[in-house]
């Protein structure tokens, strides 16, 4: 989804030909979109669409971002190369797009959700944080 | 090996976060084609899965399938995933060597006879099975008396799948696959040459997790080669459109057109090319401005031309077609002279076709 952020690898001449191809997907898809947040309106349930399980063409990106369009937050987490979580300037719909460490994109999801589950602290970082901490305190008392 | 820790403990010892696990589990999810609500489920399974033992035996084979899934990129997480079974024999990633290695795998069967994991990479010589032997012990007789005891098999690579080039024309050494030999266990097929590394752990993550993965007719994972290279090129716009290159230095070349004409082999192979890519997702042939050898698939080696059309009938096929209008014979009699009606069929379908042709049917 987010082709253009710096972490991103540059595209191409060729990509830059290519960017006007598309499927027609892209329609489809926003009014996924669409129901989702209705559902998450009415009822809470969050959904997850995955941008990998469908033919998506660099035009059909296009068409996403300029309907979409770019929100107010955007996060950058850097867990085994980096993952992008942007609100889009729909509230409520968010593009995850997680990048391995060479900047390549593994997977591409928009979510529907208040809040997607991957910026939130794990309980389990949490308690290896605890460890850390207490750790770094001892150390620091010793060195009194 | 069975002591190992489990994966959560895996990834405390070597500082990997949860929240790196879930964005693993969340990539997972997508390449095996589940849907993004099975996250947890994943994340779930693959934390307490049991560590089974894996035995890995390397037949007649160029060692590439190996080459492949060790060089695959590393987010530790891969490796961990990879550590998170228990391998116990793979005689070329292996310290110990001759009878030591044998003592192992005899050991790791004993242990764990009926629950263990047997990978298999390379074709089986059955005309002399003295062609290709490991400390003595013939390809055929290690795998007969390995799979006797293994929960299922994992075929890797195109030799081990289906023959690979071990059993192109003439094959010299009679090489066939395992399915060929082992009909009693469950065979999983991950052909290619070699298999796209993260497929090859994808599937063992899959069995780790939900066991035996939804297989197509030829015994691979649906959720790798449900579909055709063609379906997912990016390229396949300018097929629709009928724009194709015509050489590898032409206008539609350097324009990133279609492949087709120069030989791709994308719309007959499935794989999961066109999307996980390879070299850490970097490109994949088409990509690089190659046609598909189409080596997913049984026979590549002998399917004609790599740069033949599929539009243009070859070897057998088009021996077929000359003895039909030889014979004066239909389509269907011609099957019958080469009993196999795969061929006849292949043969219909590849009508040749222009660009025109494609531009009025789209």
């Amino acid at each position: 989804m987010d082709c253009n952020h710096p972490s991103a690898k540059k595209p191409s001449a060729t990509a830059d030909v290519l960017s006007f191809v598309a499927t027609g997907n892209a329609s489809p898809v926003l009014h996924e979109v669409k129901h989702a947040l209705i559902q998450l309106l009415k009822t809470g349930a969050e959904s997850v669409i995955d941008l990998g399980a469908i033919p998506f063409a660099p035009g059909d990106d296009r068409v996403l971002n300029e309907i979409l369009g770019i929100g107010e937050v955007h996060a950058t987490l850097t867990v085994m190369g980096e993952s992008h979580v942007r609100e889009t300037a729909i509230p409520g719909v968010w593009c995850v797009d997680h990048l391995d460490e060479n900047g390549e994109y593994q997977s591409r999801f928009i979510e529907v959700t208040y809040m997607p589950n991957i910026l939130k602290t794990q309980r389990e970082d949490a308690e290896r944080g605890l460890e850390t901490l207490a750790e770094r305190l001892g150390a620091l008392d010793d060195r009194r | 090996m069975a002591n190992k820790p489990l994966l959560p403990e895996m990834m405390k010892t070597h500082g990997v976060s949860r929240r790196a696990f879930l964005k693993y589990c969340a990539s997972l999810t997508s390449l095996m084609a589940l849907s993004p609500a099975m996250v947890p489920r994943v994340a779930k399974a693959l934390e307490s899965a049991p560590r089974p033992s894996v035995i890995w035996l390397s037949f007649q084979e160029c060692t590439g399938c190996t080459e492949s899934i060790t060089r695959s990129h590393s987010p530790t997480i891969e490796d961990l995933i990879f550590n998170s079974v228990s391998l116990d024999y793979h005689h070329t990633l292996q310290a110990a060597s001759g009878h030591a290695a044998e003592a192992a795998r005899e050991q790791a069967m004993k242990d764990n006879y009926g629950k263990y994991l047997l990978v298999v990479d390379g074709s089986i010589p059955i005309k002399d099975p003295g062609y290709s032997c490991i400390a003595g012990i013939s390809n055929l007789d290690m795998l007969k008396e390995t799979a006797a005891g293994a929960a299922a098999i994992v075929s890797v690579g195109t030799c081990a799948a289906y023959g690979g080039v071990g059993h192109a024309n003439p094959n010299p050494t009679g090489a066939v696959a395992v399915s060929e030999i082992i009909t009693d266990k469950p065979i999983i097929n991950v052909p290619g040459c070699p298999p796209i590394p993260v497929v090859m752990t994808g599937v063992l993550a899959h069995f780790l997790t939900f066991g035996i993965p939804e297989l197509d007719a030829l015994g691979r994972p649906k959720a790798f080669f449900g579909e055709s290279i063609h379906d997912r090129c990016y390229r396949r716009p300018f097929y629709d459109k009928g724009k194709f290159a015509e050489s590898f230095d032409d206008e539609g070349a350097r324009g990133g057109w279609c492949l087709y004409k120069l030989g791709c082999k994308g719309p007959t192979t499935h794989s999961a090319c066109a999307t996980v890519k390879w070299n850490n997702g970097v490109s994949f042939p088409i990509e690089a401005g190659h046609p598909c050898l189409g080596c997913t698939e049984p026979d590549f080696w002998d399917n004609g031309g790599f740069y033949k059309p599929l539009s243009v009938p070859s070897g057998d096929y088009r021996k077929m077609g000359l003895a039909a209008i030889v014979g004066g014979a239909a389509i269907g009699t011609a099957s019958a002279l080469l009993s196999k009606a795969g061929k006849a069929k292949a043969v219909k379908a590849h009508e040749t076709v222009n660009a025109h042709d494609l531009e009025k049917s789209s």
